[in-house]
C-alpha cells in the first residue's frame, strides 16, 4: 500500500501532470485531504455528545459534526468513484490506517476542554469557509457542487465558533486564560492550512483547487478580527513540522481511528 | 452551567406568510446564543424559516387567579360570533 505522501510526489512527476492535467490518482488524494479533514473533525465533535456543558451545546456540536460527516460522505463517494477500485465511502472511512489519512493535523488534535474544542473549530471554520468558497468555482463541476453545499454549512459553523471565541475570550478571567492557552497550543497547526505543497499547487494550476497563497490573507484577516474582539493575543508565527495532509500525523489520530473504526473492523460488513 | 443562563422563549415561523408560533424554551447566555440554540434545537428538521427569541422574564403574562374575571364575561356573549346574519341565496361559498 503506497502512502499518500509517496503517491502524491509520484503523481506530480507523471506525464499527465506535466501536460497540465492532474492524474486521477492526484485528484483522488486531493479529495481525500478535503474529505478526511471533515471526517476527522466530525468524529472529534461527536465525542462531545452526552458530555457538552449544556443540552443545547450538545445538540449544536452534534449538528456541526453531522454537517461535516455529510461533507465527508459526498467527498469520499466521489473519491471512491475516481479511484475505481471498489472501495466505497465506508471502506475509505473505516478500512484505511492513519498514514493513509490526509486530513490536516489541526483537526485530529484532542478536544481538550470546551474552549479548546471551540478554538480548534474557529481556526478550521475560518479556513474551510475560504476553501469551500473558492472550491465552489472549481473547474471540477462535481467538486464545485459539493463545495457550494458545504459553504452554507460552514458559514453557520463559523458564526457559531466565532461567537463562542468572543464569549470565552472576553468572558471571565478563567475562560480568557483557557481560551488563550488553546490558541497558543493550536496555533502551530495553522501553518499547514496555508502552506501549499506540490499537490496543492498542482490542483491550483489545474483550476481544481484554490491557491492557498490567496486564502492566507483572507484567513489571517478574519482570524485577527475575531481574536481582537475576543481580547485574545495572536501568537507569533510558527514553523510547521506538521504534514497531516501528506499522511504524517500526530500520535492522536491513530487512537481516534481505533475507536472510530473498531466496530466495522471487528464485524466486517455489519449493518445496524 | 445552563442553570446560570437565562431562559428564552422561542417562536418559529414555519413558512413565509405564516405567523411565528411558540415552540418551546431554552437556556442561552445571550441573545446571539439564543438564536443559535433555537436554530439547533428547534429547526434541525426543517421546522422553520425564521426565529424569534425573547427572554422569558420579558414576557408579561396574565394571572391564572384572575382567569374568571378576565375570561368568564365573554361566555354569554354568543352574539359576538358572526352567526346571526341571514345569508342571501346568491351567496354560494360562505
Amino acid at each position: 500500500m503506497t502512502t499518500p505522501g509517496t503517491s502524491t510526489s509520484a503523481s506530480s512527476k507523471s506525464p499527465a501532470a506535466e501536460a497540465g492535467s492532474p492524474s486521477t490518482e492526484a485528484r483522488f488524494h486531493y479529495l481525500l485531504r478535503l474529505a478526511d479533514t471533515s471526517l476527522v473533525l466530525g468524529q472529534r465533535l461527536g465525542e462531545w455528545v452526552g458530555h457538552a456543558p449544556a443540552l443545547e451545546e450538545d445538540l449544536a456540536l452534534a449538528n456541526i459534526a453531522l454537517d461535516l460527516i455529510g461533507q465527508a460522505r459526498l467527498l469520499l463517494t466521489y473519491a471512491s468513484e475516481l479511484e475505481g477500485k471498489g472501495r466505497d465511502e465506508d471502506a475509505l472511512a473505516f478500512l484505511r490506517d492513519a498514514p493513509e489519512f490526509c486530513n490536516v493535523s489541526l483537526v485530529e488534535q484532542p478536544n481538550g476542554d470546551f474552549g479548546q474544542t471551540l478554538v480548534r473549530q474557529f481556526l478550521i471554520d475560518a479556513w474551510q469557509l475560504q476553501l469551500y468558497e473558492a472550491l465552489s468555482g472549481s473547474s471540477d463541476a462535481r467538486l464545485a457542487e459539493i463545495a457550494a453545499k458545504a459553504v452554507k454549512e460552514t458559514r453557520y459553523h463559523l458564526r457559531f465558533s466565532s461567537g463562542w471565541l468572543v464569549r470565552l475570550g472576553d468572558g471571565t478571567a478563567e475562560s480568557h486564560a483557557r481560551a488563550q492557552q488553546a490558541v497558543d497550543a493550536l496555533w502551530r497547526f495553522t501553518e499547514e492550512l496555508l502552506t501549499p505543497d506540490a499537490l496543492d499547487e498542482e490542483m491550483a494550476a489545474a483550476g481544481i483547487g484554490p491557491s492557498l497563497a490567496a486564502i492566507r490573507p483572507r484567513w489571517e484577516e478574519r482570524v485577527a478580527a475575531v481574536l481582537q474582539e475576543a481580547t485574545l493575543k495572536r501568537p507569533a508565527a510558527a514553523r510547521h513540522p506538521w504534514h497531516g495532509k501528506r499522511g504524517v500525523h500526530t500520535e492522536h489520530l491513530g487512537h481516534m481511528l481505533a475507536e472510530m473504526q473498531h466496530l466495522p473492523r471487528t464485524f466486517p460488513g455489519v449493518t445496524w | 452551567m445552563s442553570d446560570d443562563w437565562p431562559l428564552f422563549e422561542v417562536f418559529i415561523r414555519a413558512r413565509s406568510g405564516l405567523e411565528h408560533k411558540h415552540v418551546g424554551s431554552l437556556h442561552a447566555a445571550d441573545e446571539r446564543m439564543a438564536i443559535e440554540h433555537a436554530r439547533d434545537v428547534y429547526t434541525r428538521r426543517q421546522e422553520g424559516v425564521s426565529i424569534w427569541a425573547v427572554r422569558s422574564s420579558q414576557i408579561v403574562a396574565s394571572d391564572p387567579e384572575e382567569a374568571e374575571a378576565l375570561f368568564e364575561p365573554a361566555r354569554d356573549k354568543v352574539y359576538r360570533h358572526p352567526t346571526f346574519y341571514a345569508i342571501p341565496e346568491e351567496v354560494k361559498n360562505l
